[in-house]
């Protein structure tokens, strides 16, 4: 796409983002959810669209850093295992200083540490291909969500409540709007960077063949532990943001929601075109909003209209939006065939 | 004295019962071309595989420029400067030309870092016209490389080879399924890399005009075994070979 069109939809989405909280107050909390939203369909797209590996695990590393920034934020000040026994009760009150200081750090590390996790599961889970992937990964999401449950430490089944916000209400849901909001701009702006590196080609090259990538030289094993990496890096964030966003973690529904933010990552880079920088974040502003609309004026039917929604997608539709248009119009993404006159 | 670059000693290979390497041994001379004949599953392309790293073998020693590479996995192999080309073209479908050929060179001093290094440097960019040029696909560079005809898929499949800057490259079958003019040309273009480029060329081939045109060199395999070795003169006049595989004409 050429940059002229890139940045036209730059910067009206940045002003969007920037006015949103304050032009529609009461709807701060879905905006919000929206930028998380856009958040997941890119790094889902890393490994999905431009590696071809199907991940139906990423949301393990949203429970990750979760769970990782949640365990800083109160680790640096209090002992885990009394805070999670008295239910984060009234012995435990954070200073000011102590609130943010927890919270940029454990924000942090909750990239960090979901990155190392990626890094290592990588090595289990690389050696497998396809449909294999696919299940191999959700089935290790869904063991990581039923192990958190079990671990009283961090509270098991009953999950652990985030440090409360020193501050008011509307102070609070504006930090963390704005929080989500970089963040999911954050996650743009890099992979728009690592897409046009050789990282880009590399992982797209897997796509399309790794075998032929392998003969070929290219460090596969080390292309893939670093896009789930940077994948696993920014959703790592997100769970930290969202954790902090709901006030207790608990582990099956909020911080391992495999079924739900799991499945809609999928589903919206599918929607929006996988493979490419707009299609994910076209996803999930369209899947977000149909969400969004359905749950609030369709009660009772908002399940049956999403499943529609992703069965029209994978059978009429499988190239997504954006996949349609560069099918559509080819010479609108440099698809030409250009004699040697015409540049030389 | 010849340098030989590629010394395989004893190598044997079986899928379960089926053996199809059988005790090989062979040389590829540094900067020649030399061929592989042998009737369909005769074991050409599980040597191809085995010299590449593709699978493991059961027994013997291959060597690139002296060293013992049948341990070592694909990619370390095909850094050291030993690339293949596949039987069934193999590109990157989605990917129109230009990006085919930017991701194929050579990945052997490649650092960590240099994974979010700049692909389009124009010393590179030169590299990939020139090249794209070289084979004639330079009009069609930015189309996906996917929707290419077949024979243009392997053009662009020896362009992206020659991109890598191989030191020896093993070429399966180069002209299955090309038309006859597009032969004449690809021939050209082979010598041409070997000359030129200085890159040794082993080569399987059915095709009897190309091969003894082109090789100086030739082995035959049969039945896994090491049949027949020699200039194209020899080989066409061996008794064996002729039984086994070329027929009486």
């Amino acid at each position: 796409m050429n940059k002229n069109f890139s940045f036209k939809l730059h910067f009206p989405i940045l002003v969007f983002g920037i006015a949103a909280p304050f032009l529609f107050p009461g709807l701060q909390l879905q905006i919000a959810t929206l930028w998380v939203m856009v958040l997941f369909a890119l790094t889902w797209d890393i490994m999905g669209g431009q590696m071809g590996y199907n991940s139906l695990g990423n949301i393990m590393f949203f429970g990750i850093g979760m769970y990782t920034s949640v365990l800083f934020q109160v680790g640096q000040f209090a002992e885990i295992g009394a805070y999670t026994a008295a239910h984060g009760g009234d012995d435990f009150t954070f200073t000011n200083a102590q609130y943010y200081q927890g919270l940029v750090i454990g924000i942090i590390m909750s990239g960090v540490v979901a990155a190392i996790a990626a890094a290592a599961l990588g090595w289990t889970v690389f050696g497998l291909r396809g449909p294999y992937f696919a299940i191999g990964t959700l089935g290790m999401a869904i063991a990581a969500g039923e192990l958190m449950g079990t671990w009283e430490w961090v509270g098991a089944g009953s999950g652990i409540s985030v440090p409360v916000f020193p501050g008011s209400a509307e102070a609070r849901s504006l930090l963390f709007y704005f929080l989500c909001f970089g963040a999911a701009v954050l996650t743009f702006v890099v992979l728009q960077w690592v897409y046009k590196t050789r990282f880009g080609l590399a992982v797209n090259a897997i796509r399309d063949d790794e075998e032929k990538a392998e003969a070929m030289g290219i460090h596969t094993v080390r292309y893939k532990t670093v896009a789930w990496a940077i994948s696993a890096f920014f959703v790592g964030i997100s769970g930290a943001l969202f954790g902090n966003i709901t006030g207790i973690i608990e582990p099956l529904e909020v911080a391992f929601p495999t079924v739900t933010f799991g499945i809609f990552m999928v589903a919206m880079t599918l929607l929006g075109g996988k493979g490419t920088l707009w299609g994910p974040v076209l996803g999930a502003v369209l899947f977000h909003t149909l969400k969004e609309v359905t749950w609030t004026y369709f009660l009772g039917w908002q399940w049956v209209a999403l499943g529609v929604l992703i069965i029209i997608n994978v059978v009429f539709f499988q190239q997504g939006i954006m996949g349609w248009l560069m099918e559509k119009f080819p010479e609108k993404f440099g698809i030409v065939v250009e004699n040697k006159e015409a540049t030389r | 004295m010849t340098n030989y670059v590629i010394e395989v000693e004893g190598v044997s290979k079986s899928f379960g019962g089926v053996v199809a390497n059988k005790g090989i041994s062979m040389k590829v001379p540094d900067g020649k071309i030399t061929g592989l004949i042998g009737p369909n599953g005769s074991g050409k392309t599980t040597l191809f595989n085995s010299i590449v790293g593709y699978h493991p073998i059961d027994e013997g020693s291959i060597k690139f420029k002296g060293e013992e590479i049948s341990k070592y996995r694909v990619p370390q192999i095909a850094r050291l400067g030993l690339l293949r080309t596949f039987q069934q073209t193999r590109i990157y479908s989605n990917m129109n030309c230009i990006e085919n050929m930017l991701i194929s060179i050579p990945h052997r001093k490649m650092k960590f870092v240099d994974m979010f290094g700049e692909r389009e440097a124009k010393e590179t960019m030169e590299e990939v016209d020139r090249l794209l040029d070289f084979v004639g696909l330079y009009e069609k560079r930015k189309l996906r490389s996917g929707d290419l005809s077949f024979g243009q898929q392997k053009l662009l499949e020896f362009a992206m080879a020659l991109m890598n800057k191989p030191e020896v490259l093993l070429l399966d079958e180069p002209t299955a399924g090309i038309n006859p003019t597009l032969i004449n040309g690809l021939i050209d273009r082979l010598r041409r890399a070997n000359e030129e480029f200085g890159i040794t060329l082993f080569v399987i081939e059915h095709n009897m005009r190309v091969i003894m045109n082109m090789a100086e060199n030739i082995y035959c395999l049969a039945h896994g075994e090491m049949l027949a070795h020699g200039n194209p003169e020899e080989i066409q006049n061996d008794q064996s070979v002729i039984d086994a595989y070329l027929g009486a004409h």
